[in-house]
């Protein structure tokens, strides 16, 4: 209930504070939203199979961005940015679709 | 710590990383709607994004020169055209007076020849005509039927006067277009035409007119056998 809320603050808050983006995360920031969403629903899923564990969320929300944001820097780097951000995208996208799918089972247990 | 206290500050946390995750993506979601589609694009995007509009412009700036070209072009043409048209219409007017086409109007004289006796032949007629031409008359009418052109016959049957083959009675009227004044002199001038017809029983009347109108036209036929040469 508390992280429904949170989420909920966060969201306002975007909207309201219109926070501008600085120049140098304008590139990371999507990848690194992608990645926080892939670490929200493994922690939703993980809840579910009741092996919902606040420090695992917690760490494998930060590590994957930061991950995701230093596989988009590196990739920037060796000029091959666009596409390993498309490669994360991809990746992350077919994680949280399984999850997705998990959750489903669990929630329509179908 | 409780069990209870521990699960209250897991969720705590959890609300805080979801808080973060909200903001980010209504922070990246109102970029992406708000600096149009070029913000957040990574530079060699931009770069080749950038190249093919400059290609385009490219293309577009020679297009545009093509076309200013080919509008200057049609614009020359048809200036030169026009001005063709403008020579052709003004030499029309003038070959339409010479030949008779065209109504004519303009300064001349008016000379009237009345013959009581009817003395006064076609050969005196045809002589005050030519005196006319001789003054620079430009366009000549004899009793607002016959037009005067370079083909004009002047004949005579039964003592009638036929001129292109109108039967012309007098008194005989000649309307001519030219400077009226040396118009006049040639009509009246010694052993000219005045002193002809008076010889004859007859008398000349000459008015000048700041207008006169010469309004009867010389039928043309095309020609049927000449053809006009180049140059």
């Amino acid at each position: 209930m508390i992280a429904v809320i949170g989420l909920l603050i966060g969201v306002l808050a975007g909207l309201f504070l219109e926070p501008t983006v600085p120049l140098a995360l304008q590139p990371y920031l999507p990848i690194a939203v992608v990645a926080a969403l892939d670490a929200v629903f493994g922690g939703v899923r993980a809840h579910f199979d009741g092996i919902f564990d606040d420090k695992v969320f917690v760490i494998s929300f930060f590590s994957n961005v930061l991950i995701a944001a230093l596989i988009v820097y590196l990739g920037d780097q060796l000029g091959v940015g666009g596409q390993l951000s498309t490669g994360v995208v991809v990746v992350l996208g077919i994680r949280i679709f399984s999850n997705v799918a998990a959750i489903r089972r669990h929630v329509f247990h179908a | 710590m409780s069990n209870d206290a521990k699960r209250r500050s897991a969720q705590l946390v959890v609300a805080v990383l979801l808080a973060l995750l909200g903001f980010a993506a209504a922070a990246q979601i109102r970029l992406t709607h708000q600096d149009g589609s070029y913000a957040g694009q990574r530079r060699e995007d931009l770069i080749e994004l950038l190249d093919s509009l400059a290609a385009a412009a490219e293309r577009t700036q020679k297009q545009i020169d093509e076309l200013e070209r080919t509008r200057s072009d049609l614009l020359s043409s048809s200036e030169r055209r026009e001005a063709a048209v403008e020579a052709a219409k003004e030499q029309l007017a003038v070959l339409g007076i010479l030949a008779g086409t065209l109504p004519a109007e303009g300064p001349g004289v008016t000379v009237t020849i009345t013959d009581p006796r009817g003395a006064v032949t076609a050969a005196s007629i045809l002589n005050g005509v030519e005196e006319l031409r001789d003054a620079g008359a430009e366009a000549i009418e004899i009793n607002d039927r016959a037009r005067v052109v370079a083909s004009t016959a002047f004949v005579e049957r039964d003592g009638v006067v036929l001129i292109d083959g109108h039967e012309i009675r007098p008194p005989y009227v000649l309307d001519a277009i030219g400077s009226s004044h040396t118009l006049s002199e040639a009509v009246i001038f010694p052993g000219g035409l005045a002193d002809e017809v008076s010889r004859l029983g007859g008398e000349v009347a000459v008015k000048e007119a700041a207008v006169v109108e010469v309004g009867s036209l010389h039928p043309v036929d095309p020609p049927e056998y000449a053809q006009p040469t180049d140059d």
